[in-house]
Formats: C-alpha cells, sequence, structure tokens
C-alpha cells in the first residue's frame, strides 16, 4: 500500500481527504502545515502529498521549496489541492516542483484522474 | 415508468438515434428527463410523457433525444487510448503517410468536445515531427447542443480537472472568469458538424484514425453490425479504429481485428482491405 501525506490546516478537509484516498487504498498520513508536513517526512517519506497552499506556520509553497531541497525529498509525487486557481499560481507552483495540482472543490473521481495521471493508480 | 410509456420512448429513441433503451437504463430517464418537463412546465415525467403521446413535436422530441443520447466526456478519457495515439498509431502513420503528408481523424461522437480537444493537444505536442504535414481532425454528434459547448471550447474547473494534465491546463487554456477556455489555435484543428450514425456518413471521405468510443454500447446488436461495416469503408486498409473499453469486435464482425497489444485499438482485417 502507498502512502499518502495529507497536508491541511483544515480538519475538515483532511478528513474528507482521507476517506477518498483510503477509498483508493492508500495508506494516510496527516500534518496541519508546512513544518509538521516537513517533520513527518524526515521522519518516513511518503510516496505522495497532498498539499494544502494556504496555511498558518509554513504555507504549501514554502514547504515544497524545502522538501525538493530536502535529502530525498524530490522522491514523493506532490499534488496541491487549493483554492489557488490563477494560472500564475499554477505555474510558480510547478516551477517549485509540484507534479499536479487540484483546485478545490474536488471529489473523488478528480482525485482518482490526478493520482492516474502521475502513475500513482 | 409505466410500461406504456417505456415503450414509447423507447420506440422513439430507437426510430431517432438507434439508441437501446434497456429496462437497466431506466434510472437514466428521470435526471435526464424531467428537467426537460421543469422547462415545459409540465407535470414531472407523466407530464411529459402524457404532452409526447398528445403531440409529439419535433422540437420535444429533438430536446428528449439529445437530452438521453448526451454522454459524458473528459479529456483524455481513459489515459491509455492517448499513450498509444502519441507512441505507436501516430508514429506509424508518419511513417506510412510520409509520401503525402495528410492524417484524418474522425471522433464519431465527440459529444462536446474533450476528446477531439485532447487529439489536438496531442498532435500539438508533436508539432515538430509534424512540421510540414497537414492534421483534419472532424469530429461529429448527433445532439446539437452539445456541439455548441464543444465549439465554444469554454470548460467548467470540474471539467479541465478530469483527466486534463495541469501542464497541458497552463499551456492550452486561458481563466474567463470561472471558466477554462481552449486556445483557439487547438479549437481551430478541429471541424465540427451534426451527423447521426443511423444515417449515410459517407460524405465525410476516408479516415486514418477513427474514435467510435464508448457509441456502440447503445446501440442493439444489429445496428452496431451495420454502422462497423460503414465505418471500414471509409477506412484506408492500414487505419485503424478506437472502440471504448466496454466495447469489442468480437462476435459482431469479422471485418476488424484487434491490434496485439494495444487495448481498445482495431485494424482492418486483411480480407476486408478497401
Amino acid at each position: 500500500m502507498k502512502t499518502c501525506l495529507i497536508v491541511d490546516d483544515s480538519k475538515t478537509i483532511r478528513s474528507v481527504a482521507r476517506r477518498m484516498l483510503e477509498e483508493l487504498q492508500f495508506t494516510t498520513v496527516e500534518a496541519e502545515d508546512g513544518k509538521q508536513a516537513l517533520e513527518v517526512c524526515t521522519k518516513n517519506m511518503p510516496d505522495v502529498i497532498l498539499l494544502d497552499w494556504h496555511m498558518p506556520v509554513m504555507n504549501g509553497i514554502e514547504f515544497l521549496r524545502a522538501l525538493r531541497r530536502s535529502e530525498g525529498g524530490g522522491a514523493p509525487v506532490v499534488v496541491f489541492c487549493t483554492t489557488e486557481n490563477d494560472i500564475e499560481r499554477i505555474q510558480e507552483a510547478i516551477g517549485a516542483g509540484a507534479n499536479e495540482f487540484i483546485m478545490k472543490p474536488f471529489d473523488t473521481g478528480i482525485i482518482e484522474s490526478k493520482f492516474a495521471q502521475v502513475g500513482l493508480l | 415508468m409505466k410500461p406504456e410509456d417505456f415503450e414509447l420512448l423507447s420506440g422513439i429513441l430507437k426510430e431517432r438515434s438507434g439508441l437501446a433503451l434497456t429496462k437497466e437504463k431506466v434510472y437514466l430517464v428521470e435526471s435526464r428527463l424531467l428537467p426537460i418537463a421543469r422547462q415545459r412546465g409540465l407535470d414531472g415525467l407523466d407530464g411529459l410523457m402524457a404532452a409526447l403521446r398528445s403531440n409529439s413535436e419535433e422540437p420535444l422530441l429533438k430536446d428528449i433525444t439529445e437530452a438521453m443520447t448526451t454522454n459524458e466526456s473528459f479529456f483524455f478519457r481513459d489515459v491509455r487510448p492517448f499513450e498509444s495515439f502519441r507512441e505507436v498509431l501516430l508514429p506509424a502513420l508518419l511513417k506510412a503517410r510520409e509520401a503525402k503528408k495528410h492524417i484524418r481523424i474522425w471522433c464519431a461522437a465527440c459529444s462536446t468536445g474533450q476528446e477531439p480537444y485532447t487529439l489536438a493537444m496531442c498532435l500539438r505536442e508533436e508539432a515538430q515531427k509534424l512540421a510540414g504535414w497537414r492534421t483534419d481532425i472532424v469530429a461529429t454528434d448527433i445532439s446539437d447542443e452539445v456541439l455548441e459547448k464543444a465549439k465554444a471550447g469554454v470548460y467548467s474547473q470540474f471539467e479541465v480537472q478530469r483527466g486534463l494534465p495541469i501542464q497541458l491546463l497552463v499551456k492550452y487554456f486561458k481563466k474567463v472568469g470561472d471558466m477554462w477556455q481552449i486556445d483557439p489555435a487547438i479549437r481551430g484543428m478541429v471541424r465540427y458538424s451534426q451527423l447521426n450514425l443511423m444515417g449515410d456518413f459517407s460524405k465525410l471521405g476516408a479516415f486514418d484514425i477513427v474514435f467510435c468510443r464508448n457509441v456502440l454500447i447503445y446501440f442493439d446488436q444489429n445496428l452496431k453490425v451495420e454502422v462497423l461495416d460503414r465505418i471500414s469503408h471509409l477506412m484506408p486498409s492500414d487505419g485503424f479504429l478506437y472502440l471504448g473499453g466496454a466495447e469489442t469486435v468480437i462476435g459482431l464482425t469479422t471485418k476488424f481485428m484487434p491490434m496485439k497489444g494495444q487495448r481498445g485499438v482495431y485494424h482492418l482485417a486483411s480480407e476486408t482491405a478497401h
């Protein structure tokens, strides 16, 4: 089973995403912000990270840049999952090393489709 | 749904579009036809069926047929067919058509345009190899309503997230309000027209690749055989046919053979080649 780290400051979104990902046979871990997510990655690098943009302490783009600089941080597939939907923001995310980008609101179909595109399903 | 209403509706759909409305598909009737009843101020499905009996005027018949034949569509649907298109079929045609440098593709039931635009984007991504080539994508559908949407090339955030890689969204779409509009250059690569597969389509000309995915499943056995036969007449001996994941030619016709290692792709059997 592949592991997905869900990074979002909303407990509700984490719980919705967890349910969807478990349906798709992923094991999930959760973090409330980028700093917590980096700590999780240092201990156990996940296969994929579902990443919110706007979070307290450390936001998604800062986390992604730090992750990609870290040892082994190039490996996980990173899928942004955010309310951001401007082309410039999407390009910024891709430039920072995101593999895919989901614009909220989302459903299982979108998660499934995006995960299939990056070879996770 | 009352048995006599089912009979009336399935008869109309069969005659106008070839769609075989089976008992298992009855669940679709309510969700697809209730909006039409509401639009016309009729009292639910019963009201709609009563209107159909008393006055089966053309606009109503057309709306009902369109609502029942409109199918879900998304970019890069099923992923694999477009990989085989890029990696296997296109290279094969680039070799085979080297002399005339012209490839023609037909999307036989293009719905709201995601399939032909996916192909157009795939071709654009191969622009270097196709320099000096002419590529035609002809896209047809029975429904004028979906064709209007296809021609506009404007999709919701939800639609562009089903199947479309983010890199291609950024490259070939621009955001207009809450919607996403496809690049006019990609839109210009596709020629749309209204077409009922039950009618004659020989005037469309010959095609190197025909996409006829998730259409035959709605037809009865005889119509499947007939449509496949007529498609075979539009294809050169080295042409390819794509069917949907739940469709096959096996047991229907010997004119097409499955292509080895390429699920959903068929070529003409050698004795059929035109």
